[in-house]
């Protein structure tokens, strides 16, 4: 059982991000503890762990959203492809371009569909006139899959279709100003199975083109989309491993705790 | 679809070069939009300052008077000719002419009734007054001199602040070059000083700057709050307690919530047309008096008292009144016995809020007449009065140099009293806030 | 203050009702609280409410009853030769006996009718006033024997006493409607009879206002003109100006609070900016008229312009002034209503903090702060004392800021400040003035308070 456990190498070659001692503060409270982590490129790596465990405030990190909040500290070093982004000299605009996200609950603007996916390319300047900006919406459209379903509603609201829908139009949103890096906080948290397993067959497509990392409650959901799963418990990473390994067969007595239900 | 992806030929924005160009031009409009807000909050609150400085740089002066001194002779033959020491005698006695005479001694050598005349202008007319005062709280000063701090009048009070140069031409001054050597060979004796009156906070309005004072504004704005008080308190609390507690959700509720949200946003002056039209035509209330200014006040203010007490009833949790209804307490105990103690507090703020709009209110006084010349101080809610606002209008409009200082101080004891009021419903607020 | 003394004594009279009543429960049950349906105080209250209410509302319906009742007694008694003038002097003669009987200065010779008049009028007022102490007092007194009479223990006391209660909680919640009422019906009575003397094309299109009607006919300018466009751009040329000062003002200074500043710093500006809305508007008058006007004045003749001394400018900026902290705090609620995912949605995709606030938060604030808009120009529309005080009197067909304008309340109050004589139209005008000003202001406000109702609903 032991002999499985991988080693972790010091700084994985291939990692796109790469976490080392990174501690969260809220105020006085810690909500991360000292987690070390290597994320892949062109993997799916899901955060797992009961509710208050720190993997959506993890997650904030990485794109450096924590920042809008106050209180927040971020002590420790998080790196993608070598470059600390919480630098000095780390323009977090920049950071957030090539690290998007997509949010609990879908949270399309109150625009019409067409200008929800292309906020992002006309505030970046990505495009120099109206067909490439129809291109390039069409064509995230296409890829997260909801064009043929509203293709002939661009002009209308985007908080005016279906949940599902809306948290595809997010994505859409965030694959348009094509990111090196998808972050998805609990992405199906608020839909209904069908919606679900869109959102899941979106994800593994994506796998593809851009490094994903997603948060999720949903044991199976993991289990069924990610390579690579973290498991949080209290702040801390517990055990981060081949997402078949945990689910098989854990290293941590804590993970097999969780996963089989009892606890979380 | 992965084939679909592999389509977009466009590289990931955050590394090109182009991108770091934009980028710089997109941090600099950040920064410029940050710096319009800072700007435009510069502005509101200098724009304040220079308010508040203004108002005190030009009213502080007022608390302080021109006086001159002169040894009075309260000779008997003019107060009390016929030695009765009846107070009703002396009261009528010439004072006028013993404060003249005052002057007279001082400067022997001027001759001839227009230089008296013009030496006699250099003291208030209301000096007078000054020694009749005297006179009455001690009739043993008849027969005596006595050294007497006499006021000085309102043009040689602002020469003395500096409000009136010097060095402008005679003829653009209202006090000639005579005058000024008269008081400056004065001054050299110490006998003219400028020092903290009372008079300003202790008598009424009057035609003379240097007599004016704000006492009866007060007494008047203070009958006005009584009225209004005493009206809107119960009015508002009962209305925010039935529509909160007790009434049904129908239309009529309904007209009334809309009908309240309009109200509270009516021009003041539509008020005081209404005040006007209903209680002096149609009622045939007394013009200029504290009663109907209080009633029309007190409509003005209905609005903010009951959306104030319909909030702090909303605040009181769901929980304390199911709980006195599950002991079997009856809905209106439940109001009076546990809602509306609770909802107190936020009440009283509101209240108190609304206390300080009505009281610098000025437009809809002005359509009740309580705008008039009023010298008396007013007893009661049925006599003529004018409120402090309202003399604040009056004393800006009159022409004279000295009402400027005066209504610059009159504001200060404005801002006074609702720097005061609000700071204590502040105090409540934090005294008594409360998180369910 | 003897109606004062009145009042005084029959709320003593219904506190000792208050007592008996409760004396009396207690008595009825010897002293066993449980055998009665309700509290004893309660039966105090029954007693105390049926001896104050029915006295008290027989005082307040003597005192609306009973000078109308005296004057026609009075007028009833005339000579004829009086009573057939023409109503307008006969209003004159009624004022004269009035004053006559309160001692008051006459406007003319007061003969034998007239001062026998007032004598009557003396006496009869005395003699109501006398019959309403005793019907009030004994009207108390009835109620109170009477509902003590009714004490029992079955009776059910609290129901009556909380029904009653409930009956003035509802008259009160009624008052503000009825505030309403009287502002429409006064409004509208009096204009339609400045309409019947000036139509309502001349008086909406008119473009020539001068009010002073002469006081002999043969006067120059005698019929008054009323046109009211003058006004309407007075108004509007202020209420511009005013906007363009409070609106980007108030606006970037609720950005900036709400999306920018710290903690700290909002604590400080809050408040501050609060001040702002506390000054009365007599102070912002005085301001205007005694520093700004001056100020601009004399920054206009320096550079060779000819500046009006009230000029529309100088208003203009001190209410735009006034106006800040209405727009701020107006504007900053509703961009705080703005959901916070939606600013995360645009970081996430790299949005700069101003990009979000102007692509994302104001359009999405956009309905908010129009309504906000709204609220703060029918501020400005109704706003009273800074015009007063820093604008003109003269109806001046103008946009140019630097000259003077008059405004819709400025001459409402000078039409009703001073001497007035009723019935004559520049009287009247006054409230033909307030019946439009209160119409506009009060469709501004329906339209904002919808806008705003329906903001809510999109975000809640």
């Amino acid at each position: 059982m032991a002999a499985v456990e991988m080693e972790q190498p010091e700084e994985a070659l291939d990692a796109k991000i790469t976490g080392r001692g990174v501690n969260v503060f809220y105020g006085p409270k810690q909500a991360i503890f000292d987690v070390d982590i290597d994320i892949k490129e062109h993997q799916v790596t899901a955060f797992i762990g009961p509710s208050g465990c720190g993997k959506s405030t993890f997650l904030r990190c990485l794109n450096r959203m924590n920042d809008t909040i106050d209180i927040c500290r971020v002590e420790g070093d998080i790196r993608i492809e070598g470059h600390d982004i919480y630098g000095k000299s780390v323009d977090v605009v920049q950071l957030r371009t090539r690290v998007g996200m997509v949010f609990q609950k879908p949270n399309p603007f109150p625009k019409s569909i067409y200008e929800n996916v292309a906020y992002g390319p006309r505030i970046h300047g990505m495009v120099q006139n109206k067909a490439a900006l129809d291109e390039v919406v069409e064509k995230s459209l296409i890829r997260a899959g909801l064009f043929d379903e509203i293709k002939d509603r661009l002009d209308q609201p985007g908080t005016g279709i279906s949940g599902g829908q809306q948290q595809r139009l997010c994505i859409a949103r965030a694959i348009a100003i094509n990111p090196e890096v998808i972050l998805m906080d609990e992405p199906c948290s608020a839909l209904d199975p069908i919606a679900t397993a869109k959102i899941e067959e979106l994800i593994d497509d994506l796998r593809a083109q851009y490094t994903i990392v997603i948060v999720t409650h949903n044991m199976q959901q993991a289990a069924r989309v990610s390579q690579k799963t973290a498991f949080f418990h209290l702040g801390e990473l517990v055990e981060f491993d081949d997402t078949e390994q945990i689910f098989t067969n854990p290293s941590e007595e804590r993970t097999q705790d969780y996963i089989t239900g009892r606890f979380g | 679809m992965a084939d679909i992806a592999r389509d977009m030929d466009i590289s990931s924005p955050g590394r090109s070069e182009s991108y770091e160009l934009r980028l710089k031009r997109r941090n600099a409009t950040e920064r410029r939009f940050r710096m319009y807000g800072v700007i435009a909050i510069t502005l509101a609150i200098s724009a304040l300052a220079v308010l508040l400085i203004t108002i005190v740089s030009k009213g502080s002066s007022a608390f302080t008077q021109a006086h001159i001194l002169a040894e009075v002779f309260f000779d008997p033959a003019e107060i009390d000719p016929d030695g009765t020491g009846d107070m009703k005698v002396i009261a009528k006695g010439n004072y006028a002419l013993l404060a003249k005479r005052s002057l007279y001694d001082l400067f022997p050598e001027v001759e001839g009734r227009r230089d008296k005349r013009a030496l006699t202008r250099i003291m208030s007319s209301g000096t007078d007054l000054q020694l009749r005062d005297m006179v009455l709280d001690d009739p043993s000063l008849i027969g005596t001199t006595q050294p007497v701090w006499l006021l000085a009048s309102d043009d040689v009070d602002m020469l003395w602040k500096g409000h009136i140069s010097r060095d402008v031409p005679e003829s653009d001054r209202p006090i000639s070059d005579q005058q000024v050597a008269w008081l400056d060979q004065l001054a050299e004796q110490g006998q003219v000083d400028r020092f903290f009156s009372t008079r300003f906070f202790s008598s009424g309005d009057s035609r003379e700057p240097e007599l004016a004072g704000i006492w009866g504004a007060v007494v008047g704005s203070f009958w006005t709050m009584m009225v209004c008080l005493l009206l809107t308190v119960p009015v508002g609390v009962m209305s925010a307690i039935y529509l909160e507690e007790f009434a049904p959700k129908n239309r009529w509720t309904d007209l009334v919530e809309v009908n309240i949200n309009n109200l509270a946003a009516v021009p003041s002056i539509v008020f005081g047309l209404l005040g006007l039209a209903v209680f002096l035509n149609f009622f045939g209330f007394p013009r200029s008096a504290p009663l109907v200014g209080g009633m029309v006040l007190a409509l003005m203010t209905l609005p903010t008292i009951i959306i104030a007490g319909r909030a702090a009833i909303k605040a009181v949790p769901p929980s304390i009144r199911e709980a006195a209804l599950g002991v079997g307490a009856s809905k209106m105990q439940v109001v009076l016995h546990h809602v509306l103690p609770l909802a107190m507090p936020g009440m009283m703020t509101g209240t108190i809020i609304g206390m300080a709009q009505a009281l610098g209110e000025t437009a809809p006084l002005l359509m009740i007449g309580m705008v008039a010349f009023i010298v008396d101080i007013p007893g009661g809610p049925l006599d003529a009065a004018t409120a402090l606002p309202v003399q604040i209008y009056i004393w800006a409009d009159s022409p004279e140099r000295a009402f400027v200082e005066k209504t610059s101080a009159a504001i200060m004891i404005l801002l006074g009293f609702l720097i005061t009021m609000n700071a204590v419903a502040v105090f409540l607020r934090k005294r008594f806030e409360r998180r369910w | 203050m003897t109606l004062t003394f009145l009042i005084l004594v029959l709320i003593g009279l219904s506190a000792l009702g208050f007592y008996i009543g409760r004396g009396r429960a207690l008595n009825t049950v010897s002293g066993r609280v449980g055998d009665l349906h309700s509290l004893p105080s309660h039966y105090g209250f029954y007693v105390a409410l049926w001896c104050g209410i029915p006295s008290l509302l027989i005082v307040a319906a003597w005192l609306i009853l009973q000078p109308q009742l005296v004057e026609a007694l009075v007028i009833a008694d005339l000579p004829s030769a009086y009573r057939n003038l023409p109503a307008s002097e006969f209003g004159l003669l009624l004022n004269d006996i009035r004053n006559l009987a309160s001692g008051n200065v006459v406007s003319r010779e007061a003969d034998e009718a007239l001062l026998a008049a007032a004598a009557r009028l003396n006496r009869a007022h005395a003699i109501g006033s006398g019959a309403m102490w005793v019907v009030a007092i004994a009207a108390g007194i009835a109620g109170l024997t009477l509902a003590r009479r009714w004490i029992a223990p079955q009776l059910r006391a609290r129901n009556s006493v909380e029904r009653t209660l409930l009956i003035i909680l509802v008259i009160s919640s009624t008052i503000a409607i009825l505030t309403t009422v009287g502002i429409v019906l006064s409004l509208a009575f009096e204009s339609v009879r400045f309409f019947a003397k000036v139509p309502l094309n001349e008086f909406l299109f008119g473009i020539q206002w001068s009010p002073q009607t002469a006081i002999r006919s043969d006067q120059v300018g005698a019929s008054g003109s009323f046109g009211a466009i003058p006004l309407f751009t007075g108004t509007l040329l202020i209420t511009l100006i005013a906007m363009l000062v409070a609106v980007p003002i108030g606006l970037m200074s609720a950005i900036y609070l709400s999306e920018y500043a710290v903690p700290r710093v909002r604590a400080v500006v809050k408040p501050l900016l609060e001040i702002l809305a506390g000054v009365p508007t007599v102070v912002y008058g005085f301001f205007a008229a005694i520093t700004v006007a001056p100020f601009i004045r004399g920054t206009g003749e320096s550079l060779g312009l000819d500046v009006a001394s009230e000029s529309a400018l100088a208003a203009g900026l001190v209410m735009g002034l006034m106006i800040i902290p209405f727009v701020s705090s107006l504007s900053d609620d509703v961009i705080s209503a703005v959901p916070q995912s939606l600013r995360e949605g645009s970081y996430g995709l790299g949005a700069t903090q101003s990009e979000t606030i102007k692509r994302v938060i104001l359009p999405a604030a956009l309905p908010g702060i129009i309504a906000a808009v709204l609220l703060a120009v029918s501020r400005a529309i109704g706003e009273t004392m800074i015009v007063v005080m820093a604008a003109g009197l003269a109806a001046n067909l103008t946009a140019n800021p630097l000259e003077a304008v008059t405004t819709v309340t400025v001459q409402i109050v000078t039409l009703l400040v001073g001497d007035q004589e009723f019935d004559s139209a520049k009287t009247l005008a006054a409230f033909a003035l307030g019946l439009v000003l209160f119409l506009i202001t009060l469709s501004l406000n329906v339209v904002a308070l919808r806008v705003v109702r329906r903001y809510r609903e999109i975000y809640e």
